[in-house]
């Protein structure tokens, strides 16, 4: 599902070229689970980033669902992350000026397919996350742990074969944090999505199939459970 | 497209009020392109509805003479009709006012003129009462108001008393406010005029003779046939054609000039709308990088705000146009007295469409340029913005076609609004200069704040000066849109100050400033008694003998004025008064390009023996005095004249002095200082020739008040009914009024660039409000009062303000510099007063708009401002 070789990002600076990321390798095949952890700076984020086509490699490729997108440019990677990607951020990122539901239903609006269909279905999966009543209102209205459950509804409104969730939890309490970490993993099982996070918990990246450990931009250990 | 559309609906959901803001600042401008252009078709379809109301007759002849014998037998040898008109100035006494007196226009009329159009008066039988005959008077309407005259009561014109019978409101293609500015008119019985004695002395007379002819004549073929008969005459001809096209050639330049003040605020407006536009742009980019992590194309991302800017552009240019009619209503009424027909209301659509299509363009064209951001936003803002890169970094492509386009539609606008290609672009290069001008201080004051920054001020002070330079200040918008508003109004100040002051110096310090003509040879020596008996003795006299050139440099007139060269360079239908058109060019003997106005005008020449202190010797050399017999007469002429008629000295000039030939040459040339109340001349004889010719006297004397001006007046008018005055306080108050009527329209129409300037500065503030919104809260949460967040805007607001009225001030005293050098030739007036005044007005305006548009983030808890503004 998602194949990552010899992976390198590589930033010009001031001061000279900078790289965050180098000659990264990993599979990850359908349903599986993996968490990416290290230290501050260790490129995790930058990682998570371009497995999931937000960024261009400096060096090597990633092949998502098949299809290798280190060479696609900008658009051509927005059309594959539409088709095949979900995403849950730290900060929940949503639309500020749309409803629950409407944030919920933005990837498949992207492509025209909205509509009754596409409502049903986005109400469904905010009940499943325990926010059926709230589909009309907006972020502002919401509660952080209440935000971070849209944008899971919103993550599998796609129904994606790869989900990309940068520190989930990172901004909500304990016990929020226990019932968000449910829901991932749930879903994770039900869709057989295949689920890559980001995280500094070692308690949730225990959760994961496997945990890839990052320092300096390399990898120093790859352990499965 | 169902995306973009839908997304473009629910993202502007939050913020249409905003947007609203925003496309206000175009309203402005747009209603003003739209009011304009939606005149100009009123005007012009009055013109055409009108079109015979415009001269009251078919033909109009006019001349300084009576027309001949011949020439009245062939007019009347058309059919038709024919009125006949003297008329000169001359001074009118009040005996109900106590005597005073006041400079008229006064016309002795015969026939049933006007044949079209409108002759109103007040009653409305004062015109056949006035062809009946006898010793009574239409006067203007505004004079009889100014000296409490009743119709019923009498006025004085030479000897003659008048009854005043009517009121008088409007003559057919003449503007009720100009001429009654000038010289107010009164109208006499012709048969009347002998009996006040006043014409036969008069040398100002002009004659005119209007025809109204049989259906079938073409009035141009007249004028053709007469033109090429009596030529000798110097007739001059007025068609409804001619008239038309003055007319409308006067009407398209105030409406071209008005339409690029308009044009100045729709463009001030889009500057503000792009400048807030990239304000709103860099608060949506976390959104756009969620779309995009989402899977929208860069395409999809910029068309949700495109589609709003586009939306923004679509609200502004209705409003706008809605707008621009409402002032179109009123805009007629405003220049009403100002033009010489009636204008009705109606909804020019393609005007409308004119003026609402360029606004959307300008408006759309400057919201596309920082809506552009959005096809470069990373997805990866959305995880972690320190690590974005900029999407295919490079210069863009779009940004470059767009701002070329932004200048293609400001020079294609200007020069489509000036009609002419050297003209709209010169206004665009001034467009551009005065905003580099207005962008570049802006920027040095950014620079300047910080490299300068007073570290040793309180906390405030510091605040308000780092608001400068600190990103997504509003130091240039703010400077531009107050600094040019500034520079507007200030001009038109600074220039009508110019001008009077100007007027007012040139009566000052002892100088004369009041100026008697038309003394016959034998009042002068009586009115020098008479006005020295009021305590205003005679300060300068000179004697005026008329005559006309025959023959320049040994070529008849005659035949420079029908060389083939100057028929190529001179319009078909000259001017009736023929001097009138001092722009059209003949060739002269020398093959130099000749104005044709200084060979055919009357030159009213003196005689003396030495230059005069408004007078200084440029080359050759003055001759005071001729022994009687010379042969060939050294003469002085002025600069300009000496120029235009491109001569040089020794050239030989052949006049006619009144019937008798006489040979000069150029022997000297002089500066001569126009401006002062004084008798100047374009000619100057020695003494020892003129003195037997016919000729009248003009004097000037000192009265030290308005009081004292009219006593002596009153005193000179009634002992010499024929002499006319002309006070100085009379020229400052009809160049004042004259002003003051065109002014107001400029200023109405200035108004709507301060305004926009207001708009702009509101938006301003109001995106600075988002864009500081959490900053000014963290402030409030770590313990800043009211009074400090208070005090640090009013730091921030005043700076601008005082620098926006220092820099739109020095625009504006550099543009009236340029204009009183180059365009009136005088010495500019720097009135501190009102300078300071302005600063202070802008700075005010900006204090405050700042202060009242950021209040509700101050005196709120931090909480509720955040939910509220978020």
């Amino acid at each position: 599902m998602l194949k990552v070789e010899r992976l390198t990002k590589t930033y010009a600076t001031a001061g000279g070229p900078l790289t965050v990321l180098r000659e990264v390798n990993f599979e990850l095949l359908r349903g599986a689970s993996m968490a990416i952890v290290g230290p501050s700076g260790s490129g995790k984020t930058t990682l998570l980033g371009l497995c999931a086509g937000l960024d261009r490699p400096s060096g090597g490729d990633v092949v998502l669902a098949g299809e290798s997108i280190g060479a696609m440019n900008e658009d051509q990677r927005a059309l594959v992350r539409n088709r095949h990607v979900g995403f849950v951020f730290q900060n929940f990122q949503l639309v500020p000026t749309l409803t629950a539901q409407e944030n919920v239903m933005v990837p498949v609006e992207l492509r025209d397919e909205g509509g009754a269909a596409a409502e049903a279905r986005a109400l469904e999966l905010l009940t499943r996350v325990g926010l059926g009543a709230r589909a009309d209102h907006y972020p502002v209205q919401l509660s952080g742990g209440e935000q971070q459950r849209v944008a899971l509804a919103r993550a599998f409104m796609n129904e994606p074969k790869i989900l990309f969730c940068d520190e989930p939890t990172g901004n909500l309490d304990g016990d929020t944090a226990h019932a968000m970490v449910e829901l991932i993993f749930g879903l994770n099982h039900e869709k057989q999505t295949t689920l890559v996070l980001v995280t500094h918990d070692l308690e949730l990246a225990k959760k994961c199939q496997r945990v890839i450990r990052l320092k300096s931009g390399a990898v120093i250990s790859d352990e499965t459970a | 497209m169902n995306f973009i559309l839908k997304m473009a609906w629910r993202d502007s959901r939050a913020s249409r009020r905003r947007l609203v803001l925003f496309s206000l600042s175009v309203v402005l401008g747009i209603a003003a392109l739209v009011a304009i252009g939606s005149l100009g078709a009123n005007l012009e379809r009055a013109i055409d509805d009108q079109a015979k109301g415009l001269l009251g007759a078919d033909l109009i002849v006019a001349g300084r003479n009576p027309l001949s014998e011949q020439a009245v037998a062939f007019v009347d040898a058309l059919g038709g009709e024919r009125a006949q008109e003297k008329s000169f100035t001359s001074m009118m006494a009040f005996p109900t006012a106590e005597g005073r007196t006041r400079l008229v226009n006064v016309r002795a009329m015969e026939g049933a003129f006007p044949y079209y159009g409108d002759f109103t008066t007040v009653p409305a039988d004062a015109p056949a009462k006035l062809r009946a005959g006898g010793e009574v008077a239409i006067v203007e309407e505004t004079l009889l108001r100014q000296f409490n005259v009743s119709v019923g009561q009498q006025v004085k014109l030479g000897t003659t008393l008048f009854t005043v019978v009517g009121a008088l409101q409007k003559l057919p293609g003449e503007s009720s406010a100009l001429t009654a500015t000038m010289a107010p008119r009164a109208l006499i019985p012709w048969s009347t005029l002998q009996a006040t004695g006043l014409a036969d002395r008069n040398v100002l007379v002009r004659h005119r003779t209007m025809l109204k002819l049989p259906a079938l004549t073409v009035p141009e073929t007249v004028e053709r046939d007469m033109r090429r008969q009596f030529r000798a005459e110097g007739l001059g001809f007025d068609t409804v054609a001619e008239r038309k096209r003055n007319l409308g050639r006067v009407l398209d330049n105030i409406e071209n000039f008005l339409g690029l003040v308009g044009f100045v605020a729709l463009f001030l407006g889009a500057i503000g709308v792009a400048s807030a536009i990239h304000v709103y742009v860099q608060q949506k980019i976390p959104t756009v990088a969620v779309l995009r992590c989402l899977g929208a194309t860069a395409r999809q991302a910029f068309g949700v705000y495109l589609i709003q800017g586009v939306a923004l552009g679509i609200f502004g240019a209705l409003v706008g146009s809605a707008l621009g009619l409402i002032v179109q209503v009123a805009l007629p009424p405003m220049l009403g007295d100002l033009l010489p027909f009636e204008v009705k209301f109606f909804i020019a659509w393609p005007a409308v469409a004119r003026g609402t299509g360029a606004g959307f363009v300008i408006c759309v064209l400057f919201t596309l340029l920082p809506l552009l951001a959005v096809r470069r936003v990373s997805p990866l803002v959305a995880l972690r913005s320190a690590f974005a890169e900029k999407v295919n970094a490079g210069p863009d492509v779009w940004r470059i076609a767009i701002g070329v386009f932004i200048v293609a539609a400001v020079a294609g606008f200007s020069i489509w609004q000036t009609g002419r290609l050297r003209d709209g672009l010169a206004f665009t290069a001034v467009l551009g200069v005065g905003f580099g001008i207005l962008g570049g201080t802006a920027k040095l004051v950014s620079w300047a704040a910080r490299r300068w920054f007073p570290r040793r001020s309180p906390y405030v002070v510091r605040q308000g000066v780092a608001n400068l330079y600190r990103p997504n200040n509003r130091t240039v918008l703010l400077l531009l849109s107050l600094g040019l508003g500034t520079f507007l109004m200030l001009t038109l100040f600074l220039t009508r100050t110019t001008l009077l002051k100007e007027i007012e110096f040139s009566g000052g310090g002892g100088r004369p400033n009041l100026l008697f003509f038309d003394i016959q040879d034998d009042q002068i020596d009586g009115l020098k008694k008479a006005t020295a008996a009021e305590g205003a003795p005679v300060l300068v006299d000179a004697p005026i003998v008329t005559m006309k050139i025959t023959a320049l440099k040994g070529r008849k007139v005659e035949q420079i004025l029908r060389d083939p060269a100057a028929k190529r360079e001179a319009p078909a239908e000259p001017k009736p008064e023929g001097e009138d058109a001092p722009t059209k060019k003949r060739m002269g003997p020398g093959g130099e390009r000749l104005p044709g106005w200084t060979l055919r005008r009357e030159y009213r020449s003196t005689f003396r023996g030495a230059l005069t202190g408004t007078e200084r010797l440029v080359s050759g050399t003055f001759t005071g005095k001729v022994r009687g017999g010379e042969a060939v007469v050294p003469i002085s002429l002025e600069e300009g004249l000496f120029k235009d008629m491109g001569l040089q000295l020794g050239d030989e000039i052949e006049w006619d002095v009144q019937g008798v030939p006489m040979r000069t040459k150029v022997g000297s040339v002089r500066a001569v200082e126009w401006r002062r109340l004084e008798p100047n001349f374009f000619v100057v004889f020695p003494e020892g020739v003129l003195e037997g010719a016919p000729k009248a006297y003009v004097a000037a004397v000192r009265a030290e008040n308005a009081e004292h001006s009219a006593r002596v007046q009153r005193a000179v008018v009634a002992g010499f009914p024929s002499v006319t005055a002309i006070d100085l306080a009379l020229v400052m108050q009809t160049v004042d009024g004259i002003f003051s009527k065109v002014a107001f329209v400029i200023e109405f129409m200035a108004g709507f660039t301060v305004l926009t300037g207001v708009i702009v500065l509101v938006g301003a503030v109001l995106t600075g409000r988002f864009q500081r919104i959490r900053e000014t809260v963290l402030l409030r949460t770590l313990g800043a009062t009211q009074r400090q967040l208070v005090q640090i805007q009013f730091v921030e607001y005043a700076i601008l303000g005082v620098l926006a009225a220092i820099v739109g001030g020095g625009l504006a005293l550099a543009g009236n510099s340029l204009l009183a050098k180059f365009i009136f030739n005088i010495t500019p007036s720097v009135p501190v007063g009102l300078l300071l005044l302005s600063a202070l007005a802008v700075s005010a305006v900006t204090v405050v708009t700042g202060l009242l548009t950021n209040r509700g983030i101050t005196n709120h808890p931090p909480l509720e401002v955040l939910r509220q503004e978020t």
